[in-house]
């Protein structure tokens, strides 16, 4: 039976489905265990798969990750869960000399297929360092994975995939987006394949490409602009992984659109929207009618709840965006 | 468990097990392991070829013919006495990487080690039945890891038991301490393993800490702690074997400070002349753990000088020939730079590659380094 959703219960619904399909698959993390963490994605989890397989760790986010390392190479499924992005630095270190590294420096015979999840990103009124969206950081390092799902369907699809796979995977869970809405889900196994991005809506005038909770800032601010010029569509595509990203689909899309946005709320120098704008500069220049363009977050320190309004892209400020890229004359 | 060690010989009161003096004679008949004179002569076999591959290593790399290295001498008795009980194929050694006489020792080919300090990824991999990591560089995280490895024996019942060291420096991280709080929580088969040899590169143990000992630090997580004189194979190898017996019949971990002297350098690019005080070199080179097990055996009337000649000059050759070996295969080809990085490479990956194997093919004298 199909279930109807919200982002967090799918977090909860893949890792239920992943322990009962894969015997190795140990769930562990700060408050994890008998309460579900502190967003209660893991709720249910110890009561029905036993203290061995889903517990509270102590406070200590390094060993959280090099203790994956050492489980996942001796045949476990580890999937931790930091409990704020901005509060798991200290698993950086075990993440970016460790665990992209091990399989390359033992030739293939320690792969370390580690799954690490956290809540990212800002606009749910919290203090400093529980807004972060700092995922270039692990984008950027080789032998990762990184995915970011904005839906319950693909929250779960992507959670299953990255636990079956043969690589560590970072999930980006927006903590905006846990409670936002519900979706309807398949029930049982499905993967969505790391590496595809989705398209949200068609459109012949822009590509905008975004993830996370801006695909809903996105689609807000198109569905605003789309009112006001009915001449104009626009396509929007929800990246859902972060690395490998799909490029094709963007490519093909900028090919058909001729300009590109690119929206999140993480800061902008040495961004995902870098990195994107720069490889669709080299594969389709010769198609552009616009300069590629962004709509981020600043290169500032994540402002408090006060400030947070004056950082994070909303529907205004894109839309804002949008009408500048498709206004630019040469 | 009934111990003759562990919660015998009390850290706070800085006891430490010894049981052989620095002229090889035996102390404490009682408490010495059963070891076969065969097996006493094996281990030594080993001490004595990994000083032998630092005496060499020493002298190539000054030749450019190694990148670096961290020499073990005088660390011997401790890397030999921990790694020598290690069952083969069924326990792990996650090392730092200060550890040539115990890569030897739970059976990674030299060549490989040698490749290592090359700078050849293959040089890390251990071959098949050897359960042991690479080097690590970043030093403390190999608690961690061992800890992880260490929760995946209990959780499948393979009952094996993961030893991990550090040295005195690598004491100084959080993740050490991290990682034996969580082993006792669980109970998980991890001996941690702190050789100290008293200076993490230039930075002496009294700059590290105030603590009276290394083997007080897992009092504080309630993990069973003990000091033994890392310069006497027979010490460490009894406190090991009875850990491993411990900690594989599901009593948790131990940690062990062995409490031993770096002889060499901190790395061939570091000299110690300039930090290390003339008198205790001095007074550390006559607790030399070669000299005092080569003087146990000679005592017992089983080794000899000719023996020795005999052993140092087939050892020379071996530690010659894999040189060589490695030497000569020390290049791989430009696919494996790319080849280990994903399970499968990714669309980006695949096409900078065929950028990358494109260029060289074109401009092969491009490639860089020392080759």
């Amino acid at each position: 039976m199909p279930k109807i959703l919200n982002n967090v219960k799918a977090v909860s619904e893949a890792l239920d489905v992943a322990m009962d399909k894969w015997k190795e698959v140990v769930v562990y993390g700060e408050d994890a265990g008998f309460e579900g963490g502190v967003f209660r994605a893991t709720e249910g989890l110890q009561a029905k798969y036993g203290e061995e397989r889903c517990f509270d760790a102590p406070i200590s986010e390094a060993l959280f990750a090099g203790l994956a390392i050492g489980m996942s190479l001796n045949g476990l499924k580890p999937v931790v869960e930091l409990q704020f992005e901005g509060l798991g630095w200290a698993s950086l270190q075990n993440i970016l000399g460790h665990m992209g590294r091990m399989r390359n420096r033992t030739r293939g015979k320690y792969p370390t297929p580690v799954v690490i999840r956290m809540p990212m990103g800002g606009g749910i009124r919290a203090l400093e360092l529980h807004s972060e969206a700092m995922e270039a950081i692990y984008a950027h390092t080789p032998g990762i994975k990184v995915v970011c799902p904005s839906t319950p369907y693909d929250t779960k699809g992507l959670i299953l995939a990255a636990i079956d796979s043969p690589d560590p995977v970072i999930v980006f869970e927006p903590t905006k987006l846990y409670r936002a809405f519900k979706q309807e889900i398949p029930d049982g196994f499905y993967t969505v394949p790391i590496g595809e991005a989705f398209k949200i809506q068609e459109g012949n005038d822009l590509t905008v490409v975004t993830y996370g909770a801006q695909t809903v800032d996105c689609q807000k601010a198109i569905e605003s602009f789309e009112e006001k010029n009915p001449d104009k569509t626009i396509e929007l595509i929800d990246l859902r992984s972060l690395k490998p990203w799909d490029k094709k689909m963007i490519c093909d899309s900028v090919k058909k659109t001729g300009r590109l946005l690119v929206v999140h709320e993480a800061i902008k120098s040495f961004s995902i929207s870098s990195e994107i704008i720069a490889s669709v500069n080299e594969e389709c220049f010769e198609y552009l009618k616009a300069p590629l363009s962004r709509c981020t977050g600043y290169d500032i320190v994540i402002p408090f709840d006060s400030g947070e309004g004056y950082h994070q892209p909303n529907p205004i400020r894109i839309q804002a965006k949008i009408e500048d890229v498709l206004n630019y004359k040469f | 468990m009934k111990t003759k060690f562990l919660n015998v010989f009390d850290p706070l009161k800085n006891q430490r097990v010894e049981l052989m003096d620095k002229n090889g004679k035996v102390l404490n008949e009682k408490l010495m392991p059963k070891l076969s004179d065969k097996q006493v002569i094996e281990a030594y076999k080993l001490m004595n070829l990994s000083r032998r591959q630092d005496e060499f290593q020493n002298k190539v790399q000054r030749q450019g013919r190694l990148l670096s290295f961290l020499s073990s001498t005088g660390q011997e008795a401790s890397e030999v006495g921990y790694a020598y009980p290690l069952i083969k194929g069924k326990d792990w050694f996650v090392p730092g990487y200060r550890n040539n006489a115990a890569w030897l020792t739970v059976g990674m080919p030299m060549r490989n080690i040698m490749l290592y300090w090359m700078g050849n990824e293959y040089g890390s991999k251990s071959p098949e039945g050897v359960n042991s990591l690479p080097p690590n560089i970043i030093i403390g995280s190999q608690y961690s890891h061992a800890t992880g490895i260490a929760f995946a024996e209990k959780f499948k019942k393979t009952g094996g038991v993961a030893l991990t060291t550090t040295g005195d420096g690598g004491m100084s991280e959080g993740e050490t301490y991290e990682a034996m709080n969580f082993a006792k929580l669980h109970e998980l088969p991890v001996i941690f393993v702190c050789e100290n040899n008293k200076w993490a590169i230039s930075t002496p143990y009294a700059k590290s800490t105030k603590a009276i000992n290394i083997a007080v630090k897992g009092i504080g997580v309630g993990v069973p702690s003990i000091k033994v004189d890392g310069n006497d194979f027979f010490a460490v190898y009894a406190v090991v074997e009875e850990a491993l017996d411990y900690a594989r019949n599901g009593n948790g971990p131990v940690l062990i400070e062995c409490d031993t002297y770096r002889l060499g350098a901190h790395s061939s690019s570091d000299n110690p002349k300039i930090y290390r005080p003339e008198d205790e070199f001095q007074d550390a080179l006559t607790k030399d753990p070669l000299i005092r097990i080569k003087n146990y055996l000679i005592n017992k009337g089983v080794w000899d000088d000719k023996k020795q000649e005999k052993l140092d000059k087939e050892q020379d050759e071996f530690i010659s020939n894999e040189f060589d070996y490695a030497e000569k295969n020390k290049n791989y080809p430009l696919e494996d730079v790319f080849n280990f990085i994903y399970a499968e490479k990714t669309p980006e990956l695949e096409e900078q590659y065929k950028e990358a194997k494109e260029f060289f093919e074109k401009y092969p004298e491009a490639k860089g380094g020392h080759h």
